[in-house]
């Protein structure tokens, strides 16, 4: 992987009206690698990654993707462009085939050229036997790889995708991690938002956690666990109506402790020995499990349980 | 860049929108041929012949012609409004909230305003397609009596450009279809009925006549009908044409700010 940035930003700002989506973000992606963004709905991912698919021009601060001003150069950068939104705004009525060709025609893609690239993304999306059929009637895994297939016409250097994997079943999802794999094998490099925290672990070198339109945290996943939580978690559970008096009593046993309605957290590095400290003091949970520090957490710590609506 | 195919970023861009729209049309277009060949046929059947037959018995002539000579250029005037509306509202609201069309668009080279050009000449190449079965259809009953009437199929094109533009800007304004139902009920059925469509203007009540110049399809009506009769005076001729390119020319500008505001902003 070379280390040539392919896009630059710094001091980001969306506005709408008297509302501040995105209050001032500095980030630098480097070609060939993919990178994601994290935060819960109403983060400012969305204002993000229409600013950076040179769709929506920032309110302020300064913007370079390909090394070319989007406000200058936006048909030209967004021709080395792939964009799956996060719907799959495919012409239903249309064949498979047809999907992919006809979206070609907004690259200037001559017909031949179309033809061939086709058939090798029908390839690569497995859809090769449903090439002839509406896109009405493929199952939704289908269709988001369809939409993958189709932002891969114009054979692009920065892949950016918005919530790739959403509501699609297990095999649906690996499935498209796999295709993914493959395109950063190729050299693709690759922007992705999602709220599955398994899947950010597993496909983005270096993230961002947003919260509130700003960044809250940046690095590459097994870092930012290190940084933002303990090796280990204990999941205590406890048939008691009275959690608060119990978090006194487990503060001295790890770095951090949260009281959640159904259970208790203990940060610790140790999870095993913490357990049995916590038996020898007379402490007797109902259920206990000792789980490795997830991203999960690392989120949850930095953008608060609350729920964001 | 070396594993880049050759993305050309020829002038005009809006022509790729045109393509687009014209293959679609190409995959999709069995239902709509068959009505725009029948439904003048059936139109000029019913009104013309039938309706015509009592006017003809009671009244005479209607401005020097037999009533389906009469009725037969606003047909032309009617229909090209009605696809300038039909391909406006609903499917522009669909490309933007529903299927969400036109925001894959803008996330290609094509800019906004693109997508509006590459959508109205689309619409205005469907119009010149159906003026020009019109034209042929009505000529077959008889009421082209100049060679003006060559000028038809430009005139429904412009017809429907006057509508289809700032319909479309309206429609990428909009957050449902619920007001799409009102321009119809009180907008386009009325202005079908009353736009000297089906009587002259001398029919109505003094007070009526002048609203009827405010009328948008009233010129249209009156400007098919001069060109199927190479009649009518030269300034009235040039206040319809002008009504309409006003109409047409205000809606693009409101559109490329609409479409602008509503997709990248």
């Amino acid at each position: 992987m070379t280390s040539e940035p392919i896009l630059e930003a710094h001091e980001l700002v969306k506005r709408f009206g008297d509302f501040e989506a995105v209050k001032g973000v500095s980030f630098t992606i480097l070609r060939g690698e993919t990178f994601g963004f994290l935060g819960p709905n109403g983060a400012g991912k969305t204002s993000t990654m229409r600013m950076i698919s040179a769709v929506s021009q920032p309110s302020s601060g300064t913007l370079t993707i390909l090394g070319l001003d989007p406000s200058a150069h936006g048909p030209e950068i967004r021709g080395r462009l792939g964009v799956v939104p996060q719907e799959d705004t495919l012409e239903l009525e249309l064949s498979v085939r047809q999907n992919l060709e006809m979206f070609g025609r907004y690259f200037d893609l001559s017909r031949d050229i179309l033809r061939a690239r086709a058939s090798e993304l029908l390839e690569f999306a497995q859809l090769s036997d449903r090439a002839n059929d509406k896109v009405d009637d493929l199952s939704g895994g289908m269709k988001r790889r369809l939409t993958i297939a189709r932002a891969l016409i114009n054979q692009p250097e920065l892949l950016i995708l918005d919530e790739p994997t959403t509501g699609l079943d297990p095999q649906a999802r690996h499935l498209l991690w796999e295709r993914l794999y493959r395109l950063k094998r190729d050299g693709v490099t690759q922007i992705i938002t999602t709220h599955y925290m398994d899947e950010a672990e597993q496909l983005c070198d270096r993230l961002v956690v947003m919260d509130h339109g700003t960044i809250v945290a940046e690095g590459p996943p097994r870092e930012l666990i290190a940084q933002h939580s303990t090796r280990e978690v204990v999941e205590l559970r406890f048939d008691t109506d009275s959690p608060g008096e119990i978090h006194s009593r487990l503060t001295p046993f790890a770095q951090r402790v949260e009281v959640l309605p159904d259970r208790v957290l203990l940060y610790v590095d140790a999870g095993d020995d913490t357990l049995r400290e916590i038996h020898e003091v007379g402490i007797v949970p109902a259920s206990a499990l000792v789980r490795r520090s997830s991203l999960e957490d690392v989120f949850l710590h930095l953008t608060g349980r609350t729920l964001v609506d | 860049m070396s594993n880049t195919l050759d993305v050309s970023l020829g002038w005009p861009r809006w022509r790729r929108s045109w393509w687009y729209h014209a293959t679609y049309y190409a995959q999709t277009w069995r239902g709509s041929v068959a009505s725009t060949v029948l439904f003048p046929i059936f139109y000029l059947a019913a009104l013309g012949v039938g309706v015509g037959h009592l006017v003809n018995a009671h009244t005479g002539l209607v401005q020097g012609q037999t009533y389906i000579h009469f009725i037969a250029p606003s047909l032309l005037a009617t229909t090209t409004m009605q696809l300038g509306e039909s391909e406006s509202l609903w499917p522009v609201l669909a490309a933007i909230k529903w299927i969400r069309t036109y925001h894959a668009a803008v996330a290609t080279p094509l800019e906004p305003e693109d997508i509006l050009y590459g959508k109205l000449t689309w619409v205005v190449t469907r119009a010149l397609a159906t003026g020009v079965v019109y034209t042929i259809v009505i000529g077959s009953f008889g009421a082209l009596q100049s060679w003006w009437s060559l000028t038809l199929p430009l005139i429904g094109a412009l017809i429907t450009l006057a509508f289809a533009a700032p319909l479309v800007a309206f429609a990428a304004t909009a957050q449902s279809d619920g007001s799409f139902t009102t321009i119809y009920r009180f907008g386009f059925v009325p202005m079908f009925l009353f736009s000297a469509t089906f009587f002259p203007v001398s029919a109505y009540p003094g007070y009526l006549r002048p609203v009827v110049q405010f009328v948008p399809l009233y010129h249209g009506v009156a400007l098919a009908r001069a060109a199927a009769f190479g009649a009518g005076s030269f300034s009235a001729i040039i206040f319809h044409l002008a009504f309409l390119v006003v109409m047409a020319v205000a809606g693009v500008a409101w559109g490329r700010h609409t479409m602008r505001r509503r997709l990248v902003d």
